[in-house]
């Protein structure tokens, strides 16, 4: 069989074929990687992610169905408009982050403000959900109040762990760039984990909250 | 944490310039912090090997009881129901866990994928080191639940609640958290280990090596890691839900209050179920090495083995209510869950008879390697076989918690994981020590462990059928199960087992002296021609530091014709 080593060769038109879309990252050795090693280690984590959140929101879903009383009695109501107002606030964080990636490739320094507002509405988001749970807790849902309490906080909780590992991967990355190491690949590393907070949390609206 | 972007197809996170061998390390760089994969896959091996004979002390000290009820067992003592609760449970605990998962994903899988795909290291060095201590911590954890108040947790490898969740249940308030932190710090680190394995082997192969170039034991380990990575979430969630049912005084799992205790049982056996092809599928491609090198032909049907792995694995997902029959579930959905255990079947068979076509017509030479390789595709059909059995739902009501299941489940696993790991070990030895095994011992120690092997559960699936269910700790108290041809089996079950500890010690003799004196392998041995063998042995850090290889064809091109020489290395310019 040939050295297979031009772009040319048949597995790699099939490769890029498929996903035209992405630009391959390097091609110094072997076959050209169309996903980096962060991002496609990251996305490989983010499968066992939504498989750990299907397991609670599916267990939240079946314990939901099969109560006789629900919601149960004597236990506040969660706060849906104003939940829904910081989606909003990570919806858009989200889109700006999209937006510092795409101006990524052309103006470093065009990074900054998306990236910082992005950074910023999801400080907003988890100091939003904290103060909410502050209040919730005041009015008697505990983790331990009732079956409606233990869920919402492991569901919510967990998505807020994500949240604050994922921002502190962002300002990892605006650190990077204020000192001009930042690459692509690690922006993009850092962002993949950001749209799947983004992504879980309108999922796990609909089922905790709605 | 470097900065520089990588260059050629090293790691991401490491920093360069310690790859090549030209940096002098320590002692604590070398052998207790390090970033090589190779020493990483020792440290997992090892950890394995140790957890593996604590694991059959425990299945020691439990058949003594069960063959001669109430004795004063040699090295344990008088054993109490209590002690014998915890050893049957953390025996199949670390078994599964601390042995199985190591030995062949984390070890094989971190010492071959580099090198069979002709890389210096894995792409992810730091995230590799983190995933062993990690597990070496997880490991600490379930030992040291025996030393806690109220000694290990005793129900059960399953875990079922509320026997698991309430310490008034269970009497070990203690041992029952430290047992799901120890399993769920395992998953973070297999977590951590199996992102890495196929990162690696998607971005860093060697030049010219294409997708059907990669060794099948690779693509097992690659396919069982995304198996183990879809399936452990809902066991993490179980997991996290049931530390806060035992200590924060949750209900997640507690009907009174509203929990549903049948949930555990799905989020558990939803990662259960991959979890037997998470383990199988390395052995099934270690195997699939073995056989081609010892037969010298090419492997039959790699294709075929990939798509039905493949299919097996997403197979393996729908199948999980079988655990659950009689768990109150609905008849016609343990219908749906019969067919698709049944199937499964199918994509294994057709793995055993491809095997079957490889070896059929080969040159074989029965080495040390080929007869573990040979015995686990014959041990490995016994398991699969009673399997049929169980999946039945209407067949699975009697046999149910008998010991039908061990025995069946043992003829699974046992082949996974003891049979297949000595296949990879004694055939990776020279590679990872330099210096060849001695071939007379390794028969005889394999003849010592298989023979017994069926003796001890052979007996057991007699006992099974005649009604002996598993969870008894002393049978005299029933008569019916107490008959004197029953306890001869339990004897000879027994027997057999401390024969096969015993031959334990030829394995480990022949380990060390080989080690030590064996005759020098030089680079490859068993003229193989995957890209591991084009290394010097033991491969230096860096793995190739004149230079990784290329790869010019596939792996498996035995005997092929017009040629001199029967094997044509991957790496050989045409």
């Amino acid at each position: 069989m040939p050295r297979v080593k031009s772009a040319t060769s048949p597995s790699i038109t099939k490769m890029s074929s498929s996903t035209s879309d992405l630009r391959l990252i390097q091609e110094e050795h072997g076959e050209p990687r169309v996903l980096s090693n962060g991002v496609l280690g990251m996305s490989l984590f983010i499968l066992t992610e939504i498989m750990l959140f299907a397991g609670m929101v599916s267990s939240f879903t079946i314990v939901r169905a099969s109560s006789a009383i629900w919601p149960p009695p004597d236990q506040p109501r969660l706060p849906i408009e104003a939940t829904a107002f910081n989606t909003l606030a990570l919806f858009l964080s989200g889109f700006f982050l999209i937006m510092a990636q795409r101006r990524f490739a052309s103006d470093r320094d065009a990074v900054r403000n998306p990236l910082m507002a992005s950074i910023g509405l999801g400080v907003f988001f988890v100091v939003f959900q904290g103060w909410e749970w502050a209040s919730m807790l005041g009015q008697g849902l505990t983790v331990t109040s009732s079956i409606l309490g233990s869920f919402f906080y492991l569901i919510v909780g967990t998505h807020a762990a994500h949240a604050i590992v994922s921002v502190g991967l962002l300002i990892q990355a605006w650190h990077r760039l204020q000192a001009g190491w930042l690459q692509p690949s690690q922006l993009a590393t850092a962002a993949v984990l950001w749209y799947f907070v983004v992504g879980a949390w309108p999922v796990i609206y609909w089922r905790i909250y709605l | 944490m470097a900065e520089s972007i990588p260059v050629g197809h090293g790691s991401d996170d490491a920093d360069h310039g310690e790859h090549g061998g030209h940096h002098e390390m320590t002692f604590g760089e070398k052998y207790i912090f390090p970033l090589d994969h190779k020493m990483i896959s020792m440290q997992y091996m090892f950890t394995g090997m140790f957890m593996a004979i604590i694991g059959g002390f425990f299945a020691y000290a439990f058949r003594m009881q069960l063959a001669f009820p109430g004795m004063e067992v040699p090295g344990w003592g008088h054993v109490s129901p209590a002690d014998y609760n915890s050893l049957v449970t953390n025996h199949g605990t670390i078994m599964i866990f601390w042995v199985a998962m190591p030995v062949l994903i984390a070890a094989f899988g971190n010492y071959l994928i580099p090198l069979m795909i002709g890389a210096d290291d894995m792409v992810f060095p730091k995230i590799n080191r983190l995933s062993y201590q990690i597990f070496l911590l997880s490991a600490v954890i379930i030992l040291a639940a025996f030393f806690v108040e109220g000694g290990a947790f005793g129900g059960a490898w399953t875990a079922y609640p509320p026997l698991s969740t309430k310490a008034e249940y269970n009497l070990t308030p203690l041992g029952q958290t430290f047992w799901i932190v120890a399993v769920a710090l395992e998953f973070v680190a297999f977590l951590l280990g199996g992102i890495n394995f196929i990162t690696t082997a998607m971005n860093s192969r060697a030049p010219g090596m294409k997708m059907w170039d990669i060794p099948m034991v690779v693509w097992m380990i690659v396919i069982a890691s995304i198996l183990f990575m879809l399936s452990v979430g809902p066991l993490l969630a179980g997991g996290i839900m049931m530390i806060f049912d035992q200590q924060v005084g949750t209900a997640f799992f507690d009907p009174d209050q509203g929990g549903d205790p049948v949930l555990w049982q799905h989020l558990f056996w939803f990662f259960g179920h991959p979890e037997v092809y998470v383990v199988l599928l390395p052995a099934v491609g270690i195997v699939a090495e073995v056989i081609t090198v010892f037969s010298r032909k090419k492997l039959f049907g790699y294709k075929t083995i990939l798509y039905t792995a493949i299919g097996t694995g997403v197979l393996s997902f729908t199948v999980w209510a079988h655990h659950q029959f009689i768990s109150g579930i609905d008849p016609r959905m343990a219908n749906v869950f019969t067919v698709t255990t049944l199937l499964i079947s199918v994509p294994i068979a057709e793995m055993m008879f491809v095997y079957i076509a490889t070896l059929y017509g080969g040159s074989i030479t029965l080495t040390t390697p080929m007869l573990w390789a040979l015995s686990f595709i014959f041990e490995f059909l016994i398991g699969g076989i009673t399997g049929i059995f169980l999946g039945a739902s209407g067949n699975d009501i009697f046999l149910h918690d008998t010991y039908f299941v061990l025995a069946h489940f043992h003829y699974t696993f046992y082949p996974i994981a003891i049979i297949g790991t000595f296949a990879g070990f004694t055939f990776w030895f020279p590679k990872m020590f330099g210096r060849m095994m001695n071939d007379g011992l390794g028969k005889l120690h394999f003849w010592l462990t298989v023979i017994p092997f069926n003796l001890i559960f052979l007996p057991l699936f007699v006992l099974g059928t005649a009604g002996q269910h598993r969870r008894i700790f002393d049978y005299t108290n029933f008569p019916d199960l107490a008959l004197p041809w029953m306890q001869d089996l339990r004897v000879l079950a027994t027997v057999s087992l401390c024969v096969m500890l015993g031959a334990q010690l030829i394995f480990f003799y022949n380990v060390i002296t080989s080690w030590m004196s064996g005759p020098t392998a030089g680079k490859n041995p068993w003229n193989s021609n995957t890209l591991e063998w084009t290394a010097t042995s033991p491969p230096p850090h860096g793995n190739w530091p004149e230079g990784l290889p290329t790869c010019y064809r596939g792996p498996y091109e035995y005997s092929v014709e017009g040629r001199e020489s029967d094997f044509w290395p991957q790496d050989e310019p045409a």
